[in-house]
């Protein structure tokens, strides 16, 4: 039998606040264990929660670069239940009113662009984090907790179960990373864990609308493992169903090292969080104006960039795409662009040998003024340098971000042209190269090229080669 | 007169003309603490280093000319589940028997700014759940006027201290009718504002949207004074009304012409002494023949207001007091995995009816059973803030009892959490619609215990509260009530 794969992501983005979500401690990763917290964070008896008004922006923000429709009330609940990482032994989080409720987001895929639906976005607080003694969660002889994080905002957002490749999944995981970053929401960085993923997986025969019995996929901590743990989840699903099995509902951890899931709870129903509402707080509330010029405010979103990069510049799909992927890449390109005009140059410089200098050095964009670039091209363009110089030029400007112009006057790298100075060089050449001039005469084009490299090497590397191989054609 | 027996009105006045100092004042209470609280047990810490040191900065401060808060210099005694800063908050628990916050609840911030001396953390129904006081992990408190019967709870250290002296002005909290139902059973006069209008910041939480922090006086005047002091909004508490306070202790002067007082008229009276109703009627002519139109109301919804609050409050304390699991602070059991830890820990941590509580409102808030239950309590508590709004569209003032009997005997309910649970059947549907009530002493049973009124209003009318409240004052003679405390002047032949 073939099967349909029905994959549905829960994702969790730490927002990007100075302060926590109930109180005022700093949410700054990896300081101090338990240094930034204080009684409300901490649960202490008698402390109460006070909402942070930029979380709430940040949030909004995000709902809206989701297409996700902003309740103008929504409420906090509690998610009651035990665990050492959780202050409070419950979770203020939103159960039946979301901040905001559906949403799409656009994703590329292999087969074209589709819209990928989502369930709803919503707004709650972060747990602390434990760090187990031993090698894993299960078997650690003790564990300890940081309760930096605890308190942190968190944002919720559920897709509805229309992804149906571990592939699929990775990309709609980098396309709202991307969306995420745009709205300057979150950092989503998935090794310090400020973007998480878990994801519901069940297989269906093909054409069956029912979905099927689905496991939990957790512990999943890049795009890449997403996309591995999936793959794995599908096969070993397919094998139980194909064997005449069922999948059990459970929730599995995805083991890095082994490269497969592992069931980390036996079965277990449905959880009982005894969700109600939270009485610490009022309602949310939003002013309809809030939520418009928030709306007014988003900045452009990677979709909109990639086809007005197309338009604009006249870019190929892939440039576009990897301009938009690196935002910093794309800022750099159009900052260059509005002093620069060759876009076709400007584009193949940047994804070519600006990229590769950036990966080789472990620069980013920001580093160097699009300006430098500009003037780089400049000068190659008026031929006052030749493009091996332009190369070298640029990798050195990566590093020290210095200035081609004074670099090349520095160092008298301009360019050698004109008769005056290369005719010399030329007939002193085929002076002491007969048998290479003798070669060339009977029709070997290599010997022209040997040539042109005296001349070049005489003047270490500033001649243009296409001059000297004209003049070399004339004399010869 | 001894200064333990002046009202915080008096005693202020004292202490701004310089007649007395702080530290004489204070010494006062200590030395009536030393005296009365080994038979009574009302304060479960003391702090007279503390007292002592405060009073003595007030007095260096007054000597220097500053201008000073009226209530500075006069002693405060502190319910015991009210956070106070390197100051052990127990909440009369096990689990929190060794805890010491790291910050002040706004209303002990406030209280330390305005130079109020904390004479110590009074006792309480464990996690302020009870109605007698027993339910304290320690001790339970005894009444002053028959030292065999409960102060009431779960205020009762609260009552007891100001009742008998060792205070002159207490912070309690209710929650369904913990500070008016011992304010009654004690003869003092007990104040629960609306929800909201003093700050919950740092009153260890119960049910939250019940939780009410309170004052507990001798007299309205002093109830005033010391609102004037903590009420008011505050920004760490999100549910805290942002609406000015008015000048409580200003105008107080009764002025019943006019007052549309409506007599509740319960649908139940099973369990309610006569004499209650008798003291209750009583009030109502006094009110009269000073000029107030009195008729009767009844509130049909809070027949079920009882039945309401047992679902809403257990529920949110199940919630609440989840985060005594033994990880970060208090009582820490041991286990060979987290689960049992946890489970050992609250096992061994907390009393029959705080397990009693949790469990009830475990099982309401649970899958299947929410929309019977917590659900369903919910819509009856918003019914009843229609009966409310309904009643005060054709009165100014409610008028009932306090409690439906003066005070039982120790012991006597223990057994039996119904019983224990009617005993705050007159106070729970105020608190359930969140509108200001107090009680005032309003005569003697023939046995000679005190009996209370209840006074309720509509939201933000504390003041029209308390004007009542001096009124039943003025009638009274005399008008400041003490028990006799006998049994200590006969050389503590009723030792405890």
């Amino acid at each position: 039998m073939r099967y349909e794969v029905v994959i549905g992501l829960e994702i969790h983005v730490e927002l990007l606040t100075a302060s926590k979500l109930f109180c005022g401690c700093s949410t700054a990763f990896g300081e101090e264990p338990n240094s930034n917290c204080c009684p409300v964070c901490l649960g202490l008896p008698g402390s109460l929660p006070v909402f942070n008004r930029r979380a709430i922006e940040l949030a909004v923000t995000a709902a809206l670069a989701l297409n996700s429709e902003v309740q103008l009330t929504s409420r906090f609940d509690r998610k009651n239940y035990f665990y050492p990482d959780l202050p409070k032994a419950y979770q203020v989080s939103q159960y039946d009113r979301p901040l905001a409720r559906g949403g799409y987001l656009e994703v590329e895929f292999d087969g074209g662009r589709r819209g990928v639906g989502l369930e709803r976005v919503h707004l709650e607080e972060e747990a602390g984090k434990l760090i187990h003694a031993g090698d894993s969660i299960i078997g650690a002889g003790h564990s300890l907790v940081d309760y930096n994080r605890a308190g942190i905002p968190l944002l919720e957002i559920v897709t509805a179960p229309e992804l149906h490749t571990g592939r699929e999944a990775r990309l709609f995981l980098e396309d709202l990373r991307t969306v995420l970053l745009y709205s300057r929401i979150s950092d989503c960085k998935m090794e310090e864990g400020s973007l998480r993923c878990d994801a519901n997986i069940s297989l269906r025969p093909e054409g069956s609308s029912e979905l099927g019995t689905k496991a939990e996929v957790k512990n999943m901590n890049s795009f890449r493992s997403v996309e591995l743990a999936l793959d794995y989840e599908v096969k070993r699903q397919e094998q139980v169903l194909s064997g005449g099995g069922s999948v059990v509902q459970e929730t599995c951890h995805w083991d890095e090292e082994k490269k497969q899931t592992i069931a980390l709870r036996g079965k277990e129903g449905s959880s009982d969080y005894r969700y109600f509402p939270e009485p610490d707080l009022l309602p949310l509330v939003l002013e309809s104006d809030f939520v418009q010029n928030l709306g007014q405010s988003l900045p452009e979103l990677p979709a909109a960039r990639r086809d007005r990069l197309r338009d604009q510049y006249g870019l190929e799909r892939e440039e576009a795409f990897l301009l938009t992927a690196n935002r910093e890449l794309g800022d750099f390109f159009e900052e260059a662009a509005g002093e620069y005009n060759d876009y076709r140059t400007l584009v193949n410089w940047i994804q070519g040998d600006l990229l590769y200098q950036l990966r080789g050095s472990g620069k980013q964009a920001e580093d160097l003024e699009p300006a430098l670039l500009v003037k780089l091209l400049q000068l190659l363009d008026e031929g006052s340098i030749n493009r091996p110089v332009a190369k070298e030029l640029l990798a050195e400007m990566v590093q020290t971000g210095a200035d081609p112009k004074k670099l090349v006057r520095e160092r008298g790298l301009e360019r050698i042209s004109g008769l005056e100075s290369l005719l010399p060089l030329v007939e002193q050449v085929i002076a002491e190269n007969p048998e290479a001039v003798e070669n060339y005469r009977r029709g070997k084009e290599k010997a022209l090229a040997f040539l042109v490299g005296k001349v070049m090497a005489m003047t270490k590397g500033r001649a243009d080669p296409a001059e000297l191989n004209r003049l070399f054609k004339e004399k010869i | 007169m001894r200064l333990y027996e002046q009202t915080a009105a008096d005693l202020s006045r004292m202490l701004q003309s310089r007649e007395v100092s702080s530290v004489e004042v204070v010494r006062s209470f200590l030395e009536r603490i030393n005296e009365v609280d080994p038979h009574l047990r009302a304060f479960i810490t003391q702090t007279p280093v503390m007292a002592l040191d405060s009073a003595g900065e007030i007095d260096a401060r007054r000597t220097r000319g500053e201008t000073l808060h009226p209530l500075a210099g006069v002693p405060v005694a502190v319910k015991d589940n009210i956070s106070t800063m390197d100051l052990r908050t127990t909440c009369a628990s096990r689990i929190l028997e060794n805890y010491i916050p790291p910050f002040d609840a706004t209303v002990i911030s406030v209280i330390k700014k305005a130079g109020m001396p904390i004479l110590g953390k009074t006792n309480l129904d464990e996690f302020a759940m009870g109605s007698s006081t027993e339910n304290s992990a320690f001790y339970p408190t005894r009444n002053p006027w028959d030292p065999e019967r409960v102060p009431g709870g779960s205020s009762g250290g609260s009552a007891v201290a100001v009742a008998t002296g060792m205070a002159p002005l207490a912070l309690g909290s209710d929650t369904g009718g913990s500070i008016r139902q011992p304010a009654s059973l004690c003869g003092v006069t007990g104040l629960r504002p609306t929800y909201g209008r003093i700050s919950r910041y740092g009153l260890v939480a119960f049910a939250s949207s019940l939780d009410q922090i309170g004052t507990v006086s001798t007299t309205a005047l002093d109830g005033a004074l010391l609102m004037n002091l903590v009420a008011g909004y505050d920004p760490l508490d999100s549910t805290s009304l942002p609406d000015q306070i008015p000048d409580y202790p200003t105008g107080l002067e009764p002025d019943l012409k006019k007052l549309r007082v409506g007599l509740i008229r319960y649908g139940r009276m099973e369990g309610f002494d006569p004499q209650v109703s008798e003291a209750v009627n009583r009030a109502a002519s006094l009110l009269e023949e000073h000029g107030a139109e009195v008729g009767e109301v009844s509130l049909p919804l809070t027949d079920y207001g009882l039945s309401a609050y047992y679902l809403i409050a257990p529920s949110e304390a199940s919630s609440n007091l989840g985060r005594y699991d033994g990880v970060r602070y208090g009582f820490c059991s041991d286990g060979d995995s987290i689960e049992a830890m946890f489970s050992r820990t609250r096992g061994e941590g907390f009393g029959p009816e705080v397990k009693r509580r949790i469990m009830i409102g475990t099982y309401a808030l649970s899958a299947g059973y929410y929309d019977a239950y917590y659900l369903k309590a919910m819509k009856v508590r918003t019914l009843i803030r229609c009966d409310y709004e309904q009643a005060f569209n054709k009165f100014d003032l409610l008028l009932g009892a306090a409690s439906p009997t003066p005070a039982f005997k120790l012991g006597e309910k223990t057994e039996d959490p119904l019983q224990m649970y009617l005993s705050d059947v007159c106070n729970i549907t105020d608190s359930l619609a969140g509108v200001p009530s107090l009680a005032v002493p309003g005569g003697f049973s023939s046995g000679g215990l005190p009996i209370g009124l209840q006074l309720t209003a509509r939201p933000m009318q504390e003041k029209l509260l308390l004007k009542a409240a001096r009124f039943f004052e003025e009638q009274r003679q005399p008008a400041l009530l003490r028990p006799k405390l006998e049994y200590l002047e006969g050389g503590g032949s009723n030792e405890i």
